[in-house]
């Protein structure tokens, strides 16, 4: 008799996973403090204490990677570790001796410490053209460039506040960076180009139609091609209609590139929860470590970082100061791509007071 | 091996180098050295050489793989089928050394040997599979106790934050509701029946740390009713600068309890006398920002639960929304019920309205809130809008003529359910 397939089983309990320090001391946590940047010391109602150490990956790893973690938290962390929502790694140390020689091993393996407090800590991104079918840009590389640009900034709490960059290497966003202090996004800049006679093979007319968020698409107007046109005027290079059709490609090796947006935020702190908002529409791709990219980034955190009061982020530095002055500071122009004019959201953005500055 | 000068040079510079670590595997493994190949030839091209889909999937299941192949297969041969295997995360990314390198061996048995830890909506991502291998691949992953996530319009694996195994704030036990949950689903995880993806996201508090205001469609955000609890004592060593504001993660040594935390209050419902922090607890909007300040001296209350959010996703389709309150207070202990039922509830009122590839929140903007709050049998809440409607335009039903002619207020419960 054939063996049963073992299906529908959901992921392992997460119970055999923890650390018995942890399993003893779970939802009895008193209070944290984080000892240096990338250091976390937790201390229980029963006195006990843990500590984490956090380090940066690059999040596209490989097994080799994987196993030198886990060869680390063999020897320092009883066989436990962790990742955490920003793709760092944690050691889960219970016994405060072995805190010194692990750093010690992480600096000599180059794997740096940090992504606490006050600091940019790692960027969550999505795959980019290493292994993606949409993208207008790299993630991985950009990623790399930013963050050893910045690297001054993950382990050290000198920032007024923590900031959080988040890619997406088009507009599909699967790394979702619409709420983040600084977002970097993959932007095409052509309407797909239809290719009629592939079209009639793979797509579905209909569903294609309905795939364009601003009606642009339609049906052929000779039926005997069984296709579709595009009214590029109204098309905002969003691809959704390539993800329905993939006779629709929208790529262009020299238009497609970065936009950031900046301000965004998901904890309630203070303010609520904001959207990243359009800083600079384009900036050219330019591999492999954009410079552009990196510079306009840079510009941006020093000026919030010698702008900004203390406990701000971006999108608070930039509500007190206005978004007219944010331009002025960081030297970028304002063009008609910045002022929204998609569907519901735009007119919320439209300024009906006189409480601006000149 | 591939020649990739554009590519070396991120292998310098202080932060870890994925192409170093590609290249380490691409010296075992001839389609990590075609990856390099080809991402070199992206570089140079500035455009993708992914085509687009194709379905592939493991036996039954009809989401967790996602079809990969290299429009250059005869140039890199070791990329002509690429899949990804999503594998669906433990609670909060917790692994044994033992668990990991166990996915490790088959992920080497099997696959390139590359992975992401993790993807963004939390799986365990292997990049890198040749059809014919996905079904022993799958066979050997269950075998020790794991299984693929969600893709598609499915279910989307859930993810929690680090909550209670680790956290002072948590206010419920995110793992295990994100465990159960992610179990009660199996079904929709596995086979897309839904107009588009679905996603659950269990955040500890109103810090949010897996954004699941931004980035879930049903978003679990933990909450306290009660007062926030205080240690007068510490809030004087704060004062004294004795302990560093926010566990010693910020810029300042020294807390001005004034200024960086009763000034800052958004609903200035605190204030201090030098000597006594004193909250009105009943004015708090429980926004966090006292509580990261001076986490020794002040922590969330003890009747706590969470808010259930709705409707948040990514631009696409028609532009980006968070997640709205739904529920402003629900209780959260195992087995979750509550909550497991209002997610069938809400995914089948879409399952059944919703367009093609038209997410919850995007429905509801078209069909309005009256009828997905209808529909789902929740009652208006005031916690559900930051300010009423400012045009006349509203409508009037049969069932609110009725209720009227009951006696009934349409705000409650009662007037809400009428026949």
């Amino acid at each position: 008799m054939a063996e049963e397939r073992i299906t529908d089983i959901g992921p392992p309990h997460y119970g055999q996973f923890l650390p018995p320090l942890i399993k003893e001391n779970y939802g009895k946590w008193k209070y944290h403090e984080i000892l240096e940047p990338g250091v976390l010391k937790h201390v229980s109602e029963t006195g006990a204490e843990l500590y984490s150490v956090r380090i940066a990956s690059p999040r596209l790893v490989t097994t080799l990677f994987a196993r030198d973690l886990c060869d680390l938290a063999d020897k320092y962390c009883g066989g436990y570790l962790r990742f955490t929502s920003r793709h760092n790694a944690e050691f889960l140390v219970s016994d405060k001796a072995q805190l010194e020689p692990l750093k010690a091993e992480l600096a000599k393996m180059g794997l740096p410490k940090g992504g606490t407090g006050h600091c940019v800590t790692s960027i969550v991104h999505t795959q980019g053209w290493v292994h993606c079918h949409t993208p207008a840009i790299d993630a991985s590389g950009i990623v790399k460039s930013v963050m050893d640009d910045l690297f001054e900034y993950f382990g050290s709490h000198q920032l007024p506040a923590q900031v959080r960059i988040a890619l997406a290497c088009c507009l599909n966003m699967c790394g979702a960076v619409h709420c983040s202090d600084i977002a970097i996004c993959g932007v095409h800049r052509t309407p797909p180009k239809v290719l009629h006679d592939r079209l009639r093979h793979v797509c579905e007319i209909p569903t294609t139609i309905a795939a364009c968020p601003t009606g642009a698409i339609r049906p052929h107007p000779d039926k005997s091609l069984r296709s579709v046109i595009v009214n590029e005027e109204r098309c905002m290079y969003c691809g959704n209609c390539y993800t329905m059709c993939p006779a629709m490609p929208c790529f262009d090796t020299e238009k497609g590139g970065v936009a950031i947006l900046v301000g965004g935020k998901v904890s309630n702190s203070k303010h609520p929860p904001m959207f990243s908002r359009l800083a600079v529409p384009w900036i050219p791709n330019n591999p492999p470590r954009w410079p552009e990219v990196v510079g306009t980034i840079r510009r941006i955190l020093t000026k919030y970082a010698e702008g900004a009061n203390k406990w701000e982020r971006i999108g608070e530095w930039i509500g007190r100061i206005g978004w007219e002055k944010f331009f002025e500071i960081c030297d970028i122009p304002f063009t008609y791509q910045h002022i929204d004019d998609y569907k519901f959201q735009a007119y919320d953005t439209y300024r009906t007071s006189m409480h601006f500055k000149f | 091996m591939h020649k990739t000068p554009m590519l070396d040079h991120l292998e310098s510079g202080p932060w870890p180098s994925f192409v170093k670590d590609l290249k380490r595997m691409a010296a075992q493994k001839s389609e990590v050295n075609d990856l390099l190949g080809q991402l070199e030839r992206s570089y140079r091209e500035k455009i993708t050489h992914w085509k687009h889909g194709g379905i592939v999937g493991v036996l039954g299941y009809g989401s967790g793989i996602i079809g990969r192949y290299s429009d250059l297969p005869e140039e890199f041969p070791g990329l002509e089928h690429f899949h990804t295997m999503r594998i669906n995360h433990p609670s909060a990314w917790f692994y044994s050394t033992q668990a990991l390198r166990e996915l490790c061996d088959i992920w080497d048995k099997h696959g390139s040997g590359v992975l992401n830890l993790h993807g963004s909506t939390g799986d365990i991502i292997f990049l890198g599979c040749r059809t014919e291998a996905l079904e022993p691949c799958f066979a050997d992953l269950t075998a020790k106790g794991w299984d693929i996530g969600g893709s598609g319009s499915a279910m989307r694996s859930p993810s929690c934050c680090v909550g209670p195994a680790r956290c002072e704030w948590a206010c419920y036990d995110t793992l295990e509701a994100c465990y159960q949950v992610t179990q009660e689903f199996q079904f929709d995880l596995h086979r897309p029946s839904y107009p588009y993806k679905f996603k659950y996201k269990f955040s500890g508090c109103p810090n949010d740390c897996v954004a699941a205001v931004a980035r879930a469609d049903l978003s679990v955000i933990g909450v306290w009713k009660d007062d926030i609890r205080i240690d007068q004592s510490a809030v004087e060593a704060y004062a004294a600068g004795e302990i560093k504001p926010r566990g010693g993660g910020a810029h300042v040594d020294k807390l001005d309890i004034q200024a960086d935390v009763v000034d800052l209050c958004p609903t200035h419902c605190m204030s201090w006398d030098g000597r006594k922090l004193t909250i009105d607890n009943k004015n708090c909007n429980h926004c966090m920002h006292c509580i990261n300040l001076m986490p020794q001296a002040l922590r969330p209350g003890t009747e706590t639960g969470a808010t259930i959010l709705l409707g948040s996703h990514a631009p696409i389709l028609e532009g980006a929304q968070m997640s709205w309150v739904i529920v402003p207070f629900m209780e959260m202990e195992p087995p979750f019920d509550e909550v497991k039922d209002l997610g069938y509830r809400i995914t089948e009122w879409w399952a059944e309205h919703g367009k093609n590839r038209e997410r919850v929140g995007e429905l509801i903007m078209r069909l309005g809130m009256r009828a997905f709050l209808e529909a789902v049998e929740l009652p208006p809440v005031p916690q559900s809008v930051i300010f009423p409607r400012s045009n006349p335009f509203f409508f009037w039903k049969q069932s609110d003529f009725d209720a009227e002619a009951k006696g009934r207020k349409y705000y409650t419960k009662e007037g809400f359910d009428v026949d």
